[in-house]
């Protein structure tokens, strides 16, 4: 099966509609689906929810979609680096849900597994517990927490092959993996296709079943948000 | 005298111990890798997906696939694997880290933490601050000891809270007082910084604490 389309857009050919909910990859700008945000800022869907760690900065990543307003409530743990955020989040214009970071991630992660809820003791005591069923097991509290899923999926990958196969790099991993399994439907971003066997088998993080639909992303711009360098030591 | 920054990171660098996996917070806590101690095995996780995190690249070799939990370019160690966050949260929900160390606005005599927003004014969200205090064994907040002059040691927090009853020390630029969260019984003032007095500590402090008998006054 060769999952790979021409280009970003007919990647999101009729699977994007008004109100969806959408998965993006990303932690900060590290590891996110650059390319696939900015054809669904040029494709006008929009009243979505997005759910993603982040909301991007700026005139990037999902600050694109914030900027046109686009996205009409976010799902994050941290919006710490986007003044466009905050400005239409504190003016009413954007609804957010505040998860803790881990919480979110084993949402998405159990979304894609079936599950479709679990118990934690993240946020216990605090307002995340607030109207949310709790529990007590072996002594100590633990609070219920939803499986989360996705219309669509959008995730970066460092590699993928034409089955689906995806190996992401270094620390752009981050949400991508789980994402990739709670979307019905997956599109991934890869900066480096390859054909089905080229990638060791021991080695794929994303197995092919789980993303439907892949494009090529190969001079994807990888911004830094902050450069932090030591001095080289003169010898 | 109060503490400066990188002498409250090296007093917190002393509740490292070594083969400890810890995760170190963004600001001061970050400080606290300069000051771990030379032969001492010390492993740090950032929660974005990494284990082994080396220190700052040389200029020009920055990654941007590489970074840390502060989106702050960082390199990699002979001891680095990389991971989903949501094995990371395994790690870290699951009470594999020895020490968190981290900032607070707002700490409490039963070790209540506040840190994440301020209703209104600032939406920043909690990141990973709420699944670390939940999770990791040992707990250590860094912060100044007052904020415009009010206390930001309380009987109890003003802001939404990160926590409850998750704080073991804390470690301002004026003192470092424990907290017994498991036997509950408060909070025990257990060291001064050079030239602090009790009651300059106690003129600061809204949140009742015990003096330790063994009470130290040190220089860092």
């Amino acid at each position: 099966m060769n999952k790979i389309f021409p280009d970003a857009r007919s990647a999101l050919a009729g699977i994007l509609k008004d109100g969806m909910t959408l998965m993006a990859g990303g932690f900060g700008l590290c590891g996110i689906p650059q390319i696939l945000i900015a054809a669904i800022r040029d494709l006008k869907v929009k009243d979505l929810t997005v759910i993603s760690n982040n909301a991007g900065v700026d005139g990037a990543g999902l600050g694109l979609l914030l900027e046109t307003r686009q996205i009409r409530k976010m799902i994050s743990s941290y919006v710490g680096e986007n003044k466009l955020f905050e400005r239409q989040y504190l003016s009413g214009e954007l609804e957010l849900e505040f998860n803790p970071q881990g919480t979110l991630a084993e949402r998405i992660r159990a979304g894609g597994a079936g599950i479709p809820a679990f118990f934690t003791k993240t946020g216990v005591g605090t307002i995340i517990a607030d109207g949310k069923e709790l529990r007590d097991f072996d002594g100590a509290t633990y609070v219920m927490e939803r499986g989360l899923v996705a219309d669509v999926a959008i995730v970066h990958a460092y590699k993928g092959d034409t089955e689906g196969n995806l190996v992401y790099r270094k620390t752009a991993r981050n949400f991508n993996p789980m994402m990739a399994t709670a979307g019905k439907v997956t599109v991934a971003e890869v900066e480096h296709v390859v054909a089905a066997g080229d990638i060791d088998p021991e080695a794929i993080h994303t197995p092919g079943i789980f993303v439907q639909r892949i494009v090529h992303a190969p001079n994807a711009a990888k911004p830094i948000e902050k450069r932090t360098t030591r001095p080289r030591i003169a010898a | 005298m109060a503490w400066t920054r990188d002498q409250m990171a090296a007093r917190a660098a002393k509740e490292l111990r070594d083969g400890f996996y810890v995760n170190l917070g963004i600001g001061i806590p970050t400080l606290v890798s300069n000051f771990i101690p030379s032969g001492m095995n010390v492993q740090l996780q950032s929660e974005n997906g990494m284990l082994g995190m080396g220190p700052f690249p040389f200029e020009g070799e920055e990654d941007a696939d590489l970074i840390n939990a502060g989106k702050q370019t960082v390199t990699e160690l002979q001891t680095t694997s990389y991971f989903s966050s949501a094995d990371s949260f395994g790690m870290i929900r699951g009470g594999h880290i020895d020490l968190a160390i981290l900032g607070a606005m707002e700490v409490t005599e039963r070790g209540d933490l506040a840190n994440w927003m301020i209703p209104g004014k600032m939406v920043k969200g909690m990141g990973g601050a709420m699944d670390l205090v939940a999770g990791v064994k040992r707990v250590v907040v860094v912060m100044e000891h007052t904020a415009k002059g009010q206390p930001k040691l309380l009987h109890k927090c003003t802001l939404p809270l990160t926590g409850t009853a998750v704080i073991d020390l804390v470690i301002t630029d004026l003192a470092v007082f424990s907290i017994d969260t498991a036997g509950g019984t408060g909070m025990t003032l257990v060291e001064l910084a050079d030239g602090v007095t009790l009651d300059e500590i106690k003129d600061k402090t809204e949140a009742s604490f015990k003096v330790a008998p063994d009470l130290k006054t040190k220089a860092a």
